[in-house]
């Protein structure tokens, strides 16, 4: 089964304005093909600076990232999913998924939908759709993008209960069918406990690696108390530098 | 009564003598006349103000540089615009096309700058992250955002041009619907300057109802429908 790209981040040096603090500095990551990597840390940390980075749309840094050896604004653009939706309202889901790739094919992009569980909502405009319905467009667009190397840009943020729960679900299913690459931001534990095999604390200014966890036991095979332990074990690394 | 017939024709007269001047008299030329120089002016406009807002828009020192002068193109009297060019280019259909683009385009580019300056900075972002020629985003998502605010601006340009045309006309011109009035005017021939008047309310219903509404719900069909 093909699984998703490695990813060598190296980062010395990220700051907005030349005069201005450090965001990240001296951040070095290597992320194994096909893993689940989820970035922590509080609001503002530079999570999101850092996916942008990896997406390659910020090149204004110092330090080299490769995806399977070719630097990242090189390199086939990832399947990203923002915080919000952001599907273009004037299009229909269909078209929202083709629009950011000429190369996807009505069919594909009908099944990208499929594997998303939105079949049958194709030429609907994101209006008519519901909140969750529009995440899982987002999500469907990121697949027909690029499969192998999914971003994720706090995807559960703003979102009650019920429907983190349906999303962690669908993507805890694709994740399981081809194995890509993921990498996603949140500020909460919980989401890193439930779906990652490792997650990536970040913490200070410039942000800095905290810890770095191995969650072990398959997510399929995560009950509530394995969910409980990881959480704690995120929350204790965050309390020893509170 | 006689007096008060003069002044006040009826509709019946009205129509009779529409169809009196559209079959034997000079309305449909001096129609076509003023719909050429309405026409020329408004896609002169639209396009010289649609190219100037998107640029001031997009470019601070631009918008910056221009905007005092925005100002005072949309307040500068529209008769002094008529007069000054009728001085330099004469009598012409020049100067006539001339003066309505100019009092048009101030108003295009204002409603086109605010529409740029208001489009979503997150769409620009989609379209870095996934790579999106400068086609694409040209068409998928520059032009989406700024169709309801090129139309805004066509439907009040619209309004302003087929005023002033009428004027300029009156003002100075060989034919069209104002210069036509303005002869009527002299003969208190109120039945003839309200059958050109109907006749040229009726171009602009067909405009408005024939292309306008059309387009503008073709482009919003993706809107939600308010109840």
């Amino acid at each position: 089964m093909a699984t998703g790209p490695a990813l060598n981040i190296a980062i010395a040096d990220k700051r907005f304005a030349a005069q201005g603090p450090a965001v990240l500095a001296q951040l070095h990551l290597t992320i194994a093909p096909g893993s689940t990597v989820a970035l922590v840390g509080p609001s503002g940390v530079g999570k999101s600076t850092l996916l942008r980075l990896l997406a390659g749309i910020d090149t204004q840094y110092s330090g080299t990232i490769t995806i399977d050896g070719t630097p990242a604004a090189a390199a086939p653009p990832p399947g990203f999913v923002f915080q919000d939706p952001r599907l273009l309202p004037w299009l229909s889901a269909i078209d929202n998924i083709c629009a950011v790739n000429p190369a996807t094919s009505r069919e594909a992009a009908l099944e990208a939908l499929a594997l998303v569980g939105l079949a049958d909502v194709g030429d609907l405009y994101p209006h008519q759709l519901s909140g969750g319905m529009q995440r899982r467009v987002a999500l469907a667009r990121a697949l027909a993008v690029n499969a192998r190397l999914l971003l994720l840009d706090e995807p559960f943020v703003s979102l009650d209960r019920a429907l983190v729960s349906e999303m962690q679900q669908v993507f805890a299913q694709l994740i399981a069918a081809a194995r890509p690459t993921v990498i996603f931001v949140s500020h909460l534990a919980e989401d890193a406990a439930r779906l990652a095999d490792r997650a990536v604390l970040l913490d200070g200014r410039p942000a800095r690696i905290l810890a770095d966890l191995t969650l072990p036991v398959p997510r399929a095979d995560r009950d509530a108390a394995t969910v409980a332990n990881y959480r704690q074990q995120i929350d204790a690394a965050f309390e020893t530098v509170g | 009564m006689a007096l008060a017939h003069r002044l006040l024709p009826s509709p019946i007269d009205v129509a009779g003598q529409m169809w009196t001047l559209a079959t034997s008299g000079r309305l449909l030329p001096d129609l076509g006349k003023t719909l050429f120089r309405a026409g020329v002016a408004f896609v002169l406009a639209m396009a010289i103000g649609t190219a100037i807002g998107i640029a001031m828009g997009r470019l601070r020192w631009l918008d910056s540089l221009l905007s005092g002068w925005l100002v005072v193109g949309l307040n500068l009297p529209a008769i002094v615009v008529a007069i000054v060019l009728y001085i330099w280019l004469g009598l012409t259909d020049l100067a006539l096309i001339l003066a309505v683009t100019l009092n048009k385009i101030p108003l295009v580019a204002t409603t086109i700058r605010e529409g740029v300056r208001s489009f979503a900075a997150e769409f620009d972002e989609l379209g870095a992250v996934f790579r999106l020629s400068r086609l694409r985003r040209l068409r998928l998502i520059f032009v989406p955002q700024l169709m309801p605010f090129v139309l805004a601006a066509a439907r009040t340009g619209l309004s302003l041009i087929w005023k002033i045309v009428l004027v300029f006309e009156v003002l100075g011109s060989d034919g069209g619907i104002g210069y036509r009035i303005a002869i009527m005017f002299q003969f208190f021939n109120i039945a003839g300057i309200l059958a050109y008047t109907a006749s040229f309310i009726l171009v602009v219903l067909a405009f408005e109802y024939g292309i306008l509404r059309p387009l503008e719900r073709r482009v919003g069909r993706w809107r939600p429908v308010r109840p």
